[in-house]
């Protein structure tokens, strides 16, 4: 053993930090933290990046999820072209519906942004009114999406089990990925109401903090992301 | 100087509002775009192709202006931009397991 140069005894000694270590859960703290910062930005800006990046995991696998159920079927998949079309003005338009959406959260997205900037200038009405504005567009994605539920459901008789246009797999995919998606959408428009409520009876003017609302904005512009990835695989593919 | 200060402090991240709304009005474009591939029928190669290239557009300019990474330290891009290359690994794995799943349906029950 002694002829080893580093034995537990000689490596405390050459690292004299080491052994005034605290012990217990104070000590974990301290060897995990070691007075050491990795990301200069604040704690909630880093936690937040931190979940988006578990959520753009947890969105992942539910689409590779259907890629594999769509790759290995032997039935041919629903023509998303067809089941999502609108009858307007006597004619079928593919993917009206859908595209109107994506408008609707893309704008949304372009409000949030420009409400993060308000808030920086410390323009607080109208970082609010563009945040209830953001929500208020969520919200009506929200209301489109029950309306494509409901029209799916009740007129075109998808089931997460079964569909009368194809492969059985289309629904239990569809129901999954755009219901998990609506439900960040739903709990945005509760975040960005709750922050703009907060922001307009100045609690961040009075901490001279304005960085949660872009916290919230990082949380908005993400649920638009996983739509674009959800346009692009799921309704055009 | 003061483009230096702001790189070293991201935590605060103030741009011109015209930026945003280039951006806002360049997701408008590429979302039109993406729609009339559908809407002009491309297939094959081309509606592939151009789908992905896009959907990776509109995300890069979301996650850049919209979500500050383009004026965020590396320490953070890397952390957050990086795991998620993971994911090509599963998508590749699964395309493999998908198609050995296919190849075997046909040969037992078609």
């Amino acid at each position: 053993m002694s002829s080893i140069p580093l034995t537990p005894q000689t490596a405390i000694a050459a690292a004299p930090h080491a052994s005034s270590a605290t012990a217990g859960v104070r000590g974990l703290v301290a060897d995990w933290s070691s007075d050491r910062e990795t990301f200069h930005v604040s704690w909630g800006k880093a936690m937040m990046w931190i979940f988006l990046l578990s959520d753009t995991f947890i969105f992942s696998c539910f689409l590779t999820g259907y890629m594999t159920v769509r790759v290995s079927t032997t039935v041919a998949w629903p023509n998303a072209s067809e089941v999502f079309a609108l009858h307007v003005a006597g004619a079928d338009v593919p993917l009206l519906l859908i595209a109107i959406m994506t408008f609707v959260l893309i704008s949304s997205s372009g409000t949030m942004a420009m409400a993060v900037n308000c808030a920086y200038r410390r323009d607080r009405v109208n970082a609010a009114t563009l945040m209830i504005v953001t929500a208020t567009l969520g919200e009506v994605f929200v209301g489109m999406q029950a309306f494509e539920w409901s029209k799916l459901i009740l007129e075109e008789g998808i089931r997460p089990w079964g569909n009368p246009v194809g492969a059985a797999q289309f629904g239990s995919a569809f129901f999954m990925i755009t219901g998990f998606h609506g439900l960040h959408v739903t709990c945005g428009v509760i975040y960005l109401f709750v922050v703009a409520f907060r922001l307009l009876r100045g609690d961040y003017e009075k901490a001279g903090n304005y960085q949660i609302v872009e916290i919230a904005g990082l949380y908005w512009h993400f649920v638009d992301l996983v739509w674009v990835f959800i346009f692009a695989l799921f309704y055009l593919w | 100087m003061e483009q230096e200060l702001k790189k070293v402090d991201s935590g605060h991240q103030e741009h011109p509002i015209k930026l945003y709304l280039f951006v806002w009005g360049l997701l408008f474009v590429l979302s039109t775009l993406s729609y009339l591939v559908d809407y002009f029928q491309f297939q094959g190669l081309w509606r592939w192709g151009l789908i992905i290239a896009f959907m990776l557009m509109k995300a890069g300019l979301i996650v850049a202006v919209f979500m500050h990474m383009a004026w965020e330290r590396l320490a953070l891009v890397y952390a957050i931009l990086l795991p998620p290359l993971a994911l090509l690994v599963l998508v590749g794995l699964m395309a493999l397991e998908g198609g050995h799943t296919f190849g075997t349906r046909m040969l037992f029950f078609h």
